[in-house]
């Protein structure tokens, strides 16, 4: 039986040339020293494998008609086997992709591995960075529930901001004036079609790449990039200190790829796939539209900026951070590339890592949107039955003062918090803030009663430390 | 199966003068049948893909109902169908807008859409605003920008009283293309 499979194996080597074609790639030399540092470009390839492989199962069941994907969406995740599961594979794995190609990017850059000869495989891999972000965004709106197609308008919003081609470009997003039939089919088409397609053409170049100017060695200290002697200085390298790829490098990227599959499909059986909001219906004006948890940071930006500069960091914003990260390496690529002796290097990836998870931690709290449905005040948090602090109070719930304000853990942040506010601020003060407003506060004073803002101010009034519910030594509560 | 290590000559130590040109000439004719294919296949392509740049949906006046089932002073969302849907546009074939009844026969329409970012704006009726979700935009009852980053106050939409019968002028999502 070995004998029949030996021998046909020979027959099928002899006529495609397997072993000549995997033989040389597989037991390509690397440095004995790439070690576990190295493993994240091919976690990367193991998730996006993740991905096609879970997403060419869905498109199974899934139909990219407006009208009929939100339904095959739930048949899948309620009704079909796996359906479930499946989805939150696809789900975690679109998220494991996209850190791992932050954390190889990272890890490229402080390596300094950008540097001579490997400078287009830097480039080649900000552009499937790119790639990657675009197959986020596009996959969450396939899921064609409220918070998609939303997040569809506005995604044309933001390109109408992009002079000259900006309206072009929105009704291209729309697939015409509107949401509507051929808005889904157009990113079905880029999701599936043509991203992929672009993702494996680049992956393709990227390996190449790789295997041309070989993985790149571990930094040493006084041990610069010089383009006229590199090349040789790498080759004796792997004369007396590489190792054949195929399996003294590779183990670790299998032991590491096995890893994150299994992380991917413990978190897709616990956690299950993003829950779906209610129907993509433009008549449902209760939305709340969010971008998923990679793109959050920059959902966080487009609130915390100055308004009158918004436009201008939403369209070069992304330019000049696109065009800076494709010749990082035309601007440096000699010299030292251990880290310690590039501290600047590491303050960038920190710099990176901290703004963006500062931005990320905001965008998930949102505090500048209002809260819709908040708690309202309970009697002891009001803690008086005064009636007119009560009929504050009430007033306060009502003409939606407690959706941007926060009180006792009650409301929204969008405006200070007013638990004490009676210390800071007297009752003039808080009658004047009412009626004129403030920076980022309608003025209420066409829209409310004397009676009413006397009532308000009465109970804000009682809002200090003093009163505060609880406390032993409680003064004149309910005494405006 | 075997290879060798003998250098080859090259075609120009090979080939002759007439022979090059020849090689030439069917380099240039692969290259430009190439081209040809290209632009037979590209023309349409491209031409379909850009169509919706082109495709512009006719402003339409739609009826919102009959004025009396209209409140004075209130502000109500007001479902209308896409002018031109595509059959298999399912429920998204409709657009929605605010629709207040200021006075007798005086109506004002506001796009649902916040200036800021598109996302959309619910009507607050006790505190008279209307506040958007996404970045906290808001509004006062006349559609002009109360508080946070909306550049403009709401779009409003042409109304008219035809027959006793509210119309909305339905005009295409409104995108700022300012920066």
């Amino acid at each position: 039986m070995k004998r029949l499979g030996t021998a046909i194996y020979a027959w099928l080597d002899d006529r495609i040339g397997i072993a000549a074609l995997l033989g040389s790639t597989l037991k390509h030399v690397v440095p004995r020293d790439a070690g576990w540092w190295y493993v994240f470009g091919s976690a990367t390839l193991v998730a996006f494998i993740v991905q096609v492989l879970t997403g060419v199962a869905l498109a199974f069941s899934y139909i990219p008609s407006a009208s009929q994907a939100y339904d095959t969406l739930q048949f899948i995740t309620k009704e079909a086997p796996f359906g479930n599961f499946l989805r939150g594979l696809h789900y975690f794995g679109a998220s494991a992709m996209v850190l791992m190609v932050g954390a190889h990017m990272a890890q490229t850059f402080l390596f300094g591995a950008y540097k001579f000869p490997r400078e287009l495989n830097w480039t080649t891999g900000v552009l499937l960075l790119a790639f990657t972000l675009v197959m986020g965004f596009t996959g969450q709106l396939l899921r064609w529930d409220q918070n998609a197609t939303w997040s569809v308008v506005v995604a044309a919003e933001q390109a109408g901001r992009i002079p000259y081609l900006g309206n072009w470009l929105a009704r291209f997003i729309l697939g015409g004036d509107n949401i509507g039939g051929a808005t889904l089919s157009r990113f079905f088409a880029i999701h599936v079609f043509i991203m992929p397609a672009l993702i494996f053409l680049f992956v393709a170049v990227h390996l190449r790449l790789v295997l041309r100017h070989g993985i790149s060695e571990t930094p040493r200290e006084g041990k610069p990039v010089n383009p006229q002697t590199y090349r040789q200085e790498y080759a004796e390298l792997l004369k007396t200190q590489g190792h054949p790829f195929w399996p003294n490098g590779a183990w670790r990227d299998f032991v590491f790829g096995t890893a994150l599959i299994i992380a991917i499909s413990v978190l897709a059986w616990v956690f299950g796939p993003p829950a779906l909001d209610p129907p993509p219906d433009p008549g449902i004006l209760k939305a709340d539209p969010r971008p998923d948890w990679y793109l959050l940071w920059y959902f966080a930006v487009l609130a915390l900026i100055p308004p009158q500069t918004e436009g201008y960091v939403m369209i070069l914003a992304p330019a000049v951070i696109g065009i800076l990260l494709l010749i990082v390496p035309i601007l440096n690529n000699r010299g030292e590339r251990a880290p310690s002796r590039r501290p600047w290097s590491i303050a960038v990836v920190l710099l990176a890592v901290l703004m963006i998870g500062s931005l990320w931690i905001e965008g998930y709290r949102s505090p500048w949107s209002p809260n819709f449905d908040p708690v309202p005040l309970s009697a002891k948090e009001i803690g008086t039955t005064n009636a007119l602090v009560v009929a504050g109070a009430k007033l306060f719930e009502q003409k939606s003062c407690l959706k941007c304000h926060l009180i006792a853990g009650h409301g929204g942040r969008r405006g200070p918090e007013l638990t004490f506010v009676a210390d800071k601020l007297t009752r003039d003060n808080l009658t004047i803030r009412i009626v004129n407003g403030g920076v980022n506060m309608p003025a209420f004073g066409a829209m409310l009663k004397p009676s009413e803002i006397n009532d308000l101010v009465a109970f804000l009034e009682t809002r200090t430390k003093m009163n505060e519910p609880g406390r032993a030594d409680v003064g004149n509560r309910g005494s405006p | 199966m075997n290879e060798t290590n003998v250098s080859q000559p090259t075609s120009a130590e090979i080939l002759a003068p007439p022979e090059m040109a020849r090689r030439r000439f069917l380099a240039r004719l692969c290259l430009s049948l190439g081209g040809l294919c290209g632009v037979i296949l590209g023309a349409p392509l491209v031409g379909f893909l850009i169509a919706p740049f082109f495709r512009k949906a006719p402003a339409a006046w739609i009826s919102a109902g009959k004025v009396e089932n209209f409140e004075i002073g209130k502000t109500v969302s007001v479902p209308y169908p896409d002018p031109s849907p595509l059959p298999w546009a399912g429920i998204t074939a409709k657009s929605v807008a605010w629709l207040r009844r200021d006075g007798q026969d005086r109506f004002t329409a506001f796009s649902v859409h916040c200036t800021h970012m598109g996302c959309p704006v619910r009507w607050l009726p006790d505190s008279q605003l209307f506040m958007c979700p996404c970045h906290g935009g808001i509004y006062y009852a006349d559609g002009t920008v109360a508080a946070g980053p909306p550049p403009k106050p709401l779009i409003q939409y042409p109304v008219e009283i035809v027959n006793g019968e509210v119309k909305i002028k339905a005009i295409p999502l409104p995108i700022a293309t300012e920066l």
